[in-house]
């Protein structure tokens, strides 16, 4: 039962993880209905970024995050300059294309600039299992998971409270329910699109920067979003409660069959476990748990 | 001047009908097929063939497969990797069970055995679109991948679960293992691929095409007027994995000969055939070709020219190459968001009006 | 515009495809180096890919290459991918006035490509300690060598030593012993041999596959931790091994009962964990560190000159001795076929030969700057693996260092020897070759 227990705790800790990821695809999925393949590589590219200014200029973490962040907006601002404004009114996959050339050249970009090494990530994150709760109940949390998971929460109440009280976040929402309208009470939607990407891309830099304590920053940070995908259609494109609920079901369902179901199958069931389960979802609700009701017109 | 369809009359329903209503299309692709099949064999080598050829080939079969369920029928499908790794291990199997059994034989049915995954993957698009069916289907990519690598019986239980192509010959030439010339394998998929693009070409152009089509434009108009989803589109997903499948088996019968399921068939192969289809152009047949092509070759031009043309470092040039092909891919779509085939035919209007343009 | 563009593009690419390198006045020998410097692999990539180029460019810089003859090095990036690999190989194979010499495939994948190929294109493949297994039989693989041990004696050797820390091979009894392996073929190799050997001494194996690229192990290291074993090996390559590392240290797992194999223990694999890592252990068959004259001679005269590959500081790292070794014994197998061939013009079946009669003992060894480095190695035509004997290394995060704590570890040839034969035999028959006749 204990096992159990801490099975489950530790599927939710890594549905956080998740989450983290998923927050990003849907925040762009939302504003600019664009899916968004170049999330992971987002990730990826900030995290390279952030570290490698502390390396090269020896400046404390703080410094360079603030630096890290002004490098994503003057990134988001770029994309929208030279790539979304020549693709306004396109089809949803050549938008998804679009990331992907996107992604390759972030993807070769960061390599050119900061090397294929690993580098460690040390900012003072707590790591390992949390020794109270080792010794007290015999539970295993990882502390560097409660700490993602608090900054997971800080985060989505954050963005919770932008979207919903400032005059940007109403404007925000605006554009996510209809361009057109939108565009007609006078938001201007390019400045709309620049902050969207502005905050996926300091999203992806946190979950980067999580995900990169854990195993030093390379290039495989970029595949976390393989990891995302799940989460997101189980939650659905747009809703930002979604990503974080979505994770927390593929976290347990994936942990909770690896451990129960996997010994008798030969093991390493948990990635398209994750799919399955989000599949087996969406065969009841075609939109994902939280997405917006698909209503179709002839 | 030259290409000026003005004149040439189409006295009976046939000629109407035509594959290539206009005589300077037939030509030009009769003439294309004739240096394809007479011309290019004897100047191939093992360069050429393994390096270039025989992967373009390949790639364009899988990248034909797809646009007829993605261009076609509208159903975005992230799976192709793992329906390829189908038809990989049919032909393992059907291989070694049944020593006789002629090649050609053997990829038709790891294509036939690939089309019936390939429909039972396809029951959810019944209910699920869009981007959510797009990763959904990675579900059949993992768990086949998965699949594969886990059941010893598919792999006879090597010690690694690597897969090796024993030797087989079509007329008395070797085609699959290493002793192959490169001008057989080299014709053995320039076959297929040109029968099956022909095939492609005429199902599209059908009754059956004609229905994907109506599904792709609005499913619940299609449904008004009469076309069934449910036969529509898990035939789409039946003839896009044949033709998947029929590539998969290529690839590992001719092309590579040994192949490790969670290697060659990953995820990263149903995204390059994705993009493929879409750079090409979605819904054109010779798209799918043009998309290979430029995915396929790009790379490999754009390495050989920094690398010895430039002299740059090899891992200073992949970098650039990569960083390059994104920003190709992104130029491409700002210039012609309908893709390559899209762009060819914005030429050819030139040429149809060249010399005088209005 | 743009299609006479793309156009012109795929022309040139006639032009430029195969380049053939310009003759040059002496014989140059072409040895190409197939790297990845870039994808998820890059940083266990790097530090061989320039051990291995090092080595040459100081015998460039200070003989003039072997015997007299050049050495050309090419570089081709694989990124890890079979389908680049066989570009590559395709690429370069024909390069040169000699030809490519000998490669050194460096992924599992690319090997098993070449195997067959190798045969048909008469070049010799060096796939040191990776590859195929079974390959260690010259007589059903005349083509591949894979010194100075296979997976399997790598595995075995493992045993051994948990065996020696128990207290003797019959403590093992009863004792449980988790493999957690990258899900692919590489992971899989040991599997047979484990099972073997937990027949033998009767422990328990408990086997848990990580998918790549493994940066999840959550679900895996629980398991460690419900099922308590009392040793955890590693088959792990890439971001795998530095979370599992980190894992490890998490659940608190005896770090000095959790052994990496050779591909999981290098600098790269441990760093990211910080002090977490200390202790953690992992198997080689040669010595960490730049304490040796060869290593002196390579800062000195390579780096000196602003010739090195990568970077000074990482001169030594485990990765890169590796890549070292892996020169030296190439080189070593081109001096014997010069030697056999008494002429320096020799072609890729020439080194064949060379590595045949390949023979390195430790007064050749101290001879080239590398004294007690590795184990000597002498193949035969029959051997192609030799001797298989592993050192168990230390990480200490202190210092930032590799300590070895055992050496000498022999494998159990008495299970290795039939599984071998076992499984060539198994390629004979699969891929229909008559094992050759082998005089000694």
């Amino acid at each position: 039962m204990l096992f159990f227990i801490e099975t489950v705790l530790s599927g939710l800790m890594a549905g956080v993880m998740y989450s983290l990821v998923a927050l990003g695809f849907v925040l762009i999925f939302k504003a600019s209905g664009i899916f968004n393949f170049a999330q992971g590589v987002f990730c990826l590219f900030a995290a390279l970024t952030f570290v490698g200014i502390m390396e090269k200029t020896g400046v404390p973490w703080p410094v360079s995050f603030v630096l890290t962040v002004g490098v994503m907006i003057a990134l988001a601002w770029a994309i929208e300059r030279f790539l979304l404004s020549h693709l306004v009114n396109q089809e949803p996959i050549i938008l998804f294309m679009a990331t992907i050339g996107l992604a390759y050249f972030l993807e070769g970009l960061g390599d050119l600039m900061w090397g294929s090494d690993v580098k460690p990530l040390d900012i003072g994150l707590p790591s390992g299992a949390s020794d109270w709760m080792l010794d007290t109940f015999d539970i295993y949390v990882e502390k560097l998971e409660v700490v993602a998971a608090v900054v997971a929460a800080a985060l989505v109440t954050g963005l919770a409270v932008f979207f919903q009280k400032t005059r940007i976040g109403r404007a925000l929402r605006a554009v996510a329910d209809d361009h057109q309208a939108a565009l007609s009470v006078g938001i201007s939607l390019r400045t709309i699109w620049v902050i969207v990407w502005s905050v996926a891309g300091i999203v992806a830099l946190v979950a980067g920067i999580m995900w990169g304590a854990k195993s030093g920053v390379q290039f495989s940070l970029s595949l976390i979003a393989l990891k995302a995908l799940p989460v997101l259609i189980l939650g659905g494109f747009t809703s930002i409660p979604g990503a974080i609920v979505g994770g927390l079901i593929i976290g347990v369902g994936e942990k909770v069959a690896e451990i129960y179901l996997g010994p008798f199958v030969g093991g390493a069931i948990e990635n398209w476990f994750a799919y399955m389960l989000a599949l087996a979802f969406l065969l009841v609700r075609p939109q994902g748990l939280f997405g917006e009701r698909i209503i179709e017109r002839v | 001047m030259l290409y000026r369809e003005a004149g040439q009359f189409k006295t009976t329903y046939d000629a109407d009908q035509a594959i290539f209503p206009i005589a300077q299309d037939r030509w030009a692709v009769i003439a294309f097929a004739a240096i394809a099949f007479l011309v290019v064999p004897f100047f191939v080598n093992d360069y050429w063939t393994n390096a270039v050829l025989l992967p373009l080939l390949i790639y364009g079969l899988a990248a034909l497969g797809l646009n007829i369920l993605v261009g076609y029928c509208g159903q975005i499908s992230l799976g192709t990797g793992g329906f390829m790794a189908v038809g990989a291990f049919a032909s393992y199997k059907l291989m070694t069970s049944f020593p006789e059994l002629n090649i050609a034989i053997v990829v038709l049915l790891s294509g036939g055995a690939t089309a019936l995954v390939g429909v039972m993957f396809g029951l959810p698009s019944l209910r699920i679109k869009g981007f959510y069916l797009a990763v959904a289907t990675l579900a059949a990519q993992f768990f086949l991948v998965w699949l594969f690598n886990k059941f010893g019986w598919f792999y006879n239980y090597s010690a690694t679960g690597q897969i090796s192509v024993p030797e087989r010959t079509i007329f008395g030439l070797v085609v699959t293992g290493p002793t192959a010339a490169p001008w057989v394998k080299y014709l053995f998929c320039l076959s297929f691929l040109a029968l099956f693009g022909l095939i492609a070409k005429n199902v599209v152009r059908g009754r059956i095409g004609r229905n994907w089509m109506a599904i792709r434009d609005m499913d619940i108009a299609a449904e008004l007027i009469g076309v069934r989803p449910l036969q529509t589109k898990l035939s789409a997903f039946a003839f896009s994995s044949f033709y998947v499948g029929m590539a998969g088996s290529l690839l590992f019968t001719v092309y590579l000969g040994a192949v490790e399921v969670t290697e060659v068939f990953g995820i990263n192969v149903s995204f390059l055939v994705l993009f493929m289809v879409i750079i090409g152009g979605l819904g054109s047949i010779l798209g799918s070709f043009l998309g290979a092509t430029f995915l396929v070759l790009m790379p490999i031009f754009l390495k050989n020219f920094m690398v010895d043309g430039l002299g740059l470092l090899p891992v200073l040039a992949k970098h650039v190459e990569i960083l390059l092909m994104g920003l190709l891919i992104m130029g491409f779509l700002i210039v012609e968001p309908h893709g390559l085939a899209r762009m060819w035919q914005i030429l050819k209007e030139k040429f149809r009006l060249w010399p005088f343009p209005y | 515009m743009r299609l006479k563009d793309l156009a012109i593009g795929i022309a040139a690419l006639a032009i430029a495809a195969p380049i053939a390198a310009t003759a040059a006045s002496a014989y140059e020998l072409t040895i190409p180096s197939l790297v990845y410097r870039t994808g998820p692999y890059a940083p266990s990539g790097i530090p061989f890919a320039n051990g291995y180029a090092d080595y040459f460019t100081l015998l460039n810089e200070r003989d003039g290459g072997i015997n007299g003859a050049k050495i050309n090095v090419v570089e081709c990036e694989t990124a890890y991918n079979t389908q680049q690999g066989v570009e590559c190989y395709e690429n370069t194979k024909n390069q040169g006035e000699s030809g490519a010499l000998v490669y050194q495939p460096l992924s599992t994948g690319i090997s098993y490509q070449l195997i067959p190929k190798a045969e048909v294109d008469q070049i010799p493949i060096f796939t040191m300690g990776y590859g195929r297994t079974s390959a260690a039989d010259g007589t059903t693989f005349p083509w591949i060598f894979n010194p100075p041990g296979t997976y399997w004696d790598l595995a075995s050797g493992m045993v051994n030593y948990a065996a020696a820390v128990e207290g003797g091979l019959e403590n093992l009894s009863g004792k449980t012993l988790a493999l957690v392996y990258h899900n692919s073929a590489y992971g899989k190799e040991p599997i047979r041999t484990l099972e073997s050997l937990a027949e033998k001494h009767g422990f328990k194996l408990e086997l848990l596959p990580v998918d790549h690229p493994g940066q999840e192990q959550k679900a895996t290291w629980l398991q460690i931790r419900r099922l308590r074993p009392d040793w955890v090996f590693m088959w792990g390559w890439g971001v795998m091994n530095q979370v599992a590392v980190k894992e490890a240290a998490s659940i608190r797992f005896p770090m000095d009962r959790f052994i990496g194999n050779w591909w999981s223990g290098s600098e790269q694999d441990v760093l990211p964990a910080g002090g977490d890592a200390n202790g953690y252990l992992s198997a080689t068959f040669h010595a960490p560190g730049p304490d040796f004259p060869l290593h002196q001679e390579i800062l000195e005269k390579v780096y000196g000159a602003g010739k090195g590959a990568g970077e000074k500081e990482r001169v030594g790292e485990v990765l890169y001795n590796r890549g070292l070794i892996a020169a030296v014994w190439t080189v070593e197998a081109i001096r014997k076929a010069m030697e056999i061939k008494g002429s320096n013009e020799i072609k890729a079946s020439d080194v064949r030969d060379g590595f045949d009669a390949l023979k390195v003992d430790e007064a050749r060894l101290a001879e080239l700057g590398l004294p007690n480095f590795t184990y000597p190695v002498e193949l035969s035509c029959a051997v192609h693996s030799n001797p298989g004997t592993i050192l168990i290394q230390q990480w200490d995060a202190g210092a930032k260092k590799w300590t070895v704590i055992a050496s000498g570890i022999q494998p159990d040839r008495e299970v290795i020897d039939p599984l071998i034969a076992e499984d060539a035999a198994a390629y004979a028959k699969e891929a229909n070759i008559t094992p050759r006749e082998c005089n000694n």
